[in-house]
């Protein structure tokens, strides 16, 4: 029977499936940070239990850390005693820690990929719900909570209900200056914020092959905002030759094995879903957020929506709680949006070729008065990488700050945060009320449409952007 | 884990969609590294003006609802991180069962782990008790595990389904990972098999 590339994930991961429990998935890589991983080391201590496999546990320190000078002391006692309790848990059960002086250091999301320990074909969890980016590898990756991170620890498994299945078929190209940051905000519009609610979404179709590896983890990465337990495509010649040559990738012989293994997680011809959705990628437009949920958006040529237009009376108050708590009116054109800060970073926007095109953008501009504008790099190997290449020049000399790796300002635990009432456009994944700060105001874009907002003070469409 | 069997107690409704964690517990307090004490932070930014005062309007803080244990609220509640900062803090405040018309699967996973149970309902019936919880003085439920049902003692009466094997955790407070350690030997015949069909490459941290 044709299976589709989840079942094969999932079906080459079974440990044991009784007919009256959840199957026991075998976990093959499991990435640990800071903030959700201190009350799960305690768990197995006060339980009296080991790590079992500290060669498939890999940490790095990213939530909390601060990206502003690294000589220097952390400044903040709670969180710099969070990052010493990692630091103390890894030494004690003997995992690879990637620690905040590191070169490998940098968000989860971005490390495991370009180390090379995202491979297709393996089973990757973490405690944090942006996971779902490894899929674009062709993995089975998801977001867990404490309890299962101590878990997993302690088993190397989890207990879980098979998902249901969701294909979104995305046809046509991706038109210039439209990013995969546009096609996953225009989904999660489409089919809403719990679209996907218990289901894994396989992205495939001309659009998605058509994507770098960087595209294809920005899209994964917002299936979770869609609700989905987690998103994938299959691998293919894009991912193995991202993969090729890097740390934890084999090599040799033993290269040309695992690329044949790969080559075999992919959804068989006439393999059925829970469900499909198909789209034409070829009309879609750069697209902007304008309330406190990634749902809530249009295209940058649009207008802020009427709440008395929405489909239910839920909605409409939603709605009408979103524009008050984002200062917005009714009919206001998003182009007139003026913008106070701009954030490019995250584990959605920050590797390097989210970099370039935004220093595409800003080259020979001068960020908007009044706008303050930063860019953190995913990863010290990302931020490495841009300084070869001079892309921090060209964002130093438009005004921008450059910063070390870090989530930042995506969720705003350390000292980047936003100020009360002021907006800003975000590369980030989630607009919700106060996640960059208690009363700040984030619109979610594209890096192409940050930058471009940083230059003109306000949204802009980027698709007539005059590059110097 | 604590068990949750059958609970009974005063209903306080948030009646707002996709709530999500951030808005349970906001990211400031992500940064203690115990599992308790976060009841204080709960919904931080909505029970507290930025001076810090309490906000009278937020209706966990009217004084009927004090001691409320059972939370009704929107659809999609708990949507966004996986922190489960979100149903500690949900717990320690004093919730025993959250009702709404949909959950996000983290989020409902963690709150099983922790003795907190999310009972999923119809829009209507969600609505019925958003509206009961506020117009009837020290409106009550009992949300009942062993039987899969809410009820009041007026007339209302709704059964509810929730996986079979997570509610059967739940009624004997099970510990999940020593379930999962009885299979060591399924676990370590797993991995055994993974070995002997792709050699030493299934280490993850290893190099050529």
């Amino acid at each position: 029977m044709p299976s589709t590339l989840f079942e094969k994930l999932w079906d080459a991961h079974v440990v044991r499936d009784p007919e009256d429990q959840p199957t026991l998935l075998y976990i093959d890589l499991h990435l640990v940070h800071e903030v959700t991983s201190p009350q799960a080391f305690e768990g197995l201590r006060v339980g009296g239990r080991g790590v079992r496999r500290p060669d498939l546990t890999v940490a790095t320190a990213d939530h909390n850390v601060p990206t502003t000078d690294r000589s220097l002391p952390i400044a903040d006692p709670i969180g710099a005693k969070q990052i010493d309790t990692l630091r103390r848990n890894c030494l004690d059960f003997g995992i690879q820690l990637f620690d905040i002086h590191s070169a490998e250091q940098g968000i989860v999301h971005v490390i495991g990929p370009e180390l090379g320990l995202t491979q297709p074909g393996r089973t990757i969890v973490c405690g944090d719900s942006h996971t779902s980016t490894h899929g674009a590898f062709g993995t089975l990756a998801f977001g867990i909570g404490t309890s299962e991170v101590e878990h997993v620890l302690a088993t190397q498994c989890l207990p879980q209900n098979k998902p249901r299945t969701m294909l979104i078929d995305v046809r046509g190209a991706l038109p210039e200056g439209v990013s995969a940051k546009d096609l996953a905000l225009s989904i999660i519009g489409q089919i809403g914020t719990d679209g996907a609610t218990g289901h894994v979404i396989e992205y495939a179709g001309e659009a998605v092959r058509g994507l770098s590896m960087e595209g294809r983890m920005t899209l994964c990465n917002m299936s979770i905002e869609a609700g989905a337990r987690a998103g994938m495509i299959a691998p293919d010649e894009t991912t193995f030759a991202y993969l090729q040559g890097r740390r934890f990738v084999p090599q040799g012989a033993e290269w040309t094995k695992a690329v044949a293994n790969w080559k075999t997680f992919c959804t068989d011809d006439g393999a059925a879903f829970d469900r499909t959705i198909g789209l034409n990628a070829s009309m879609l437009e750069p697209h902007v957020t304008w309330g406190t949920s990634p749902g809530m958006v249009v295209p940058v040529t649009g207008w802020v929506p009427d709440p008395a237009a929405a489909d239910s009376e839920a909605d409409r108050r939603a709605s009408e709680r979103a524009l008050e708590y984002m200062a917005l009116t009714p009919r206001t054109r998003i182009q007139d949006i003026q913008i106070d800060r701009v954030f490019i970073g995250s584990c959605t926007n920050a590797r390097i070729e989210d970099l370039r095109a935004a220093a595409r953008i800003v080259k020979g501009y001068r960020t908007s008065n009044g706008v303050s504008a930063m860019v953190v790099p995913g990863s010290q190997a990302v931020k490495r990488a841009a300084e070869t290449e001079g892309l921090d020049q060209i964002f130093r000399e438009s005004g921008f700050e450059w910063r070390e790796a870090g989530c930042s300002m995506c969720l705003g635990m350390n000292a980047d945060t936003l100020q009360p009432g002021e907006r800003c456009a975000s590369t980030s994944n989630r607009n919700f009320e106060g996640r960059q700060g208690r009363g700040g105001r984030t619109h979610l874009v594209s890096p192409m449409m940050a930058a471009a907002a940083a230059i003109t003070g306000h949204f802009t469409d980027v698709r007539d952007w005059k590059f110097k | 884990m604590t068990p949750f069997r059958t609970h009974t107690g005063i209903v306080a409704p948030l009646d707002r969609a996709n709530v999500d964690t951030d808005q349970i517990i906001p990211k400031q307090f992500l940064k203690r590294i115990e599992r308790t004490g976060f009841g204080e932070f709960l919904f931080y930014d909505w029970r507290f003006l930025p001076g810090g005062q309490r906000d009278s309007s937020f209706v966990l803080n009217e004084a009927r609802f004090c001691e409320a244990s059972i939370l009704v609220a929107g659809k999609n509640f708990g949507c966004g991180s996986s922190r489960e900062h979100a149903p500690w803090a949900l717990a320690d405040f004093g919730f025993r069962a959250i009702i709404a018309p949909s959950f996000a699967d983290i989020f409902a996973n963690n709150s099983m782990k922790n003795g907190l149970l999310p009972v999923t309902l119809g829009e209507k019936e969600v609505a019925a008790l958003i509206e009961n919880a506020r117009s009837i003085a020290n409106y009550e439920l009992t949300v009942d595990l062993e039987r899969c049902t809410v009820t009041d003692v007026r007339d209302f009466s709704e059964s509810f389904a929730i996986d079979d094997f997570q509610r059967h955790c739940l009624l004997e407070g099970l510990d999940d990972i020593g379930l999962t350690q009885l299979y060591e030997a399924d676990i370590a015949a797993f991995e055994q098999r993974r070995l002997d069909l792709s050699g030493d490459s299934s280490r993850v941290l290893h190099t050529a």
